[in-house]
């Protein structure tokens, strides 16, 4: 069984450790690194819940190595309000249009809308609610995550349509 | 829900990878973008000794143009499949069959070369492969092998690639302009395996289907070429097609079964239906 060293930048700061060959991102973030924001419900890739950002994309927490992510830059939902403690558009949105119930689903969703919003492709309602497609809540909330969809990609008032 | 002990290794170039899964003998898998082969071992179905990680060469990315076709490296992302200005150009199927693949957050990391090596019988990639007449290019320390899609699927997951082998590339030949693609796919919900799905590809020249490419997935124990279908339509006037006759001759080479999802009849009847349909839209842009 190997060993490895890696040095991974999360949430703005340097993580320096030693990983098992086998261990999940997922468990590294949570046990290692502390980030306990980051939910792993399934850890076979189907539920959604772990939702990351590595190097700017949108991608499963429990489908990755942590040796992969040597060299990485990692946004986990605890890195996404800003120092003073204000929301990310992303979480506002969801707050506002009560899109959370029991909220175990919700990091993994905030995490994947805050990596569509800054793509370069620009978010529509539909391609963020096609994005869902890859998210289970079993409070069934989906209401409220469609009202903080359209929320959030409403045009501002005065623009164009 | 751990994965059982295993080496890692990310090598970054063919050859050191090849001289790993060489020396492993059996032993190795390859970890590309890891959305099928990571929930194997985390529910140890797959208990590999060495795990080689492939992420680390640059030299299996990207897309580019060559003589006749285009040639895919096996670890370009599945959402740059999407993206991709080239395939947009040559291969628009390919970028249809990739957007069903998965979810958003899958094809971030999912990569091509991974979907048609690993040879899910219900995925869309294989299907789209075989269809539009891709070939794959494996590597081992033996030497350098091309194998046609057509060939390389022998049964669920199980395909002609040597333990020791690495694809190392996927080139899908040209289609004559005017080329259509039609791709349906039935699931229950996006994102889901199909439960029924079919890619398939008409280059019509002076009124007559020239050449014709027509795969299905999730109707068999592997991707499904439809040779009947594809016998009675080549060289046909591509006006009036008895598409309902050729949607019976083409599930006439399916061999769906039974299992939670649907049943093989169910797979039978709507394969039948979607394929009619989609033939029939076709025809009416050849």
């Amino acid at each position: 069984m190997s060993e490895h060293h890696i040095a991974v930048t999360i949430n703005g700061r340097l993580h320096q450790a030693t990983v098992e060959g086998r261990q999940v991102l997922g468990d590294f973030l949570r046990v290692t690194a502390g980030l306990t924001g980051l939910h792993l419900g399934c850890e076979h890739g189907v539920c959604g819940a772990c939702t990351i950002i590595v190097d700017g994309k949108a991608v499963r927490a429990c489908l990755m190595l942590a040796a992969q992510a040597d060299g990485t830059s990692i946004t986990t939902v605890e890195g996404l309000a800003a120092p003073d403690g204000t929301l990310h558009p992303v979480q506002q949105a969801l707050r506002d249009a009560h899109g959370l119930q029991c909220g175990f689903c919700t990091p993994g969703i905030v995490m994947t809308l805050a990596a569509l919003m800054q793509a370069p492709a620009p978010a529509t309602e539909e391609t963020l609610l096609a994005a869902m497609s890859g998210h289970i809540c079993r409070c069934t909330g989906y209401q409220g995550i469609r009202r903080a969809i359209r929320a959030l990609t409403a045009r501002p008032p005065g623009e164009p349509a | 829900m751990k994965p059982a002990p295993f080496d890692y290794v990310a090598p970054t170039t063919i050859d050191a990878a090849c001289a790993l899964l060489a020396e492993a003998g059996g032993g190795a898998l390859v970890l590309a973008g890891g959305q099928t082969l990571m929930p194997l071992l985390a529910l140890r179905m797959s208990q590999p000794f060495i795990v080689v990680d492939i992420n680390r060469i640059d030299a299996l990315k990207g897309v580019t143009r060559v003589e006749g076709g285009t040639r895919i490296g096996p670890v370009t992302r599945q959402n740059d499949i999407i993206t991709d200005t080239i395939l947009a150009e040559a291969l628009p199927g390919l970028v249809t069959a990739t957007q069903h693949v998965g979810h958003h957050q899958t094809r971030d990391r999912g990569t091509v070369g991974g979907s048609i090596a690993f040879g899910e019988p219900a995925a869309e990639l294989p299907a789209a492969a075989v269809a539009l007449g891709a070939t794959i290019e494996a590597r081992s320390i033996r030497g350098t092998r091309r194998i046609a899609a057509d060939a390389l699927y022998l049964g669920p997951y199980a395909t002609a690639l040597e333990p020791d082998e690495l694809v190392t590339a996927i080139h899908f030949p040209d289609w004559p302009a005017g080329t259509i693609t039609l791709f349906r796919e039935v699931a229950r919900r996006p994102g889901d395996f199909a439960l029924v799905g079919l890619i398939g590809a008409f280059a019509v020249t002076g009124g007559r289907i020239a050449r014709v490419g027509i795969a299905w997935f999730g109707m068999g124990p592997t991707p499904i070429r439809a040779r009947q279908a594809e016998a009675a339509l080549r060289g046909q006037p591509a006006a009036g097609l008895d598409a309902r006759g050729v949607a019976a001759l083409a599930v006439a080479d399916t061999a769906p079964f039974d299992d939670h999802h649907a049943t093989a009849e169910y797979r039978r009847t709507v394969g039948e239906r979607i394929f009619s349909r989609a033939l029939a839209e076709a025809s009416v842009l050849f």
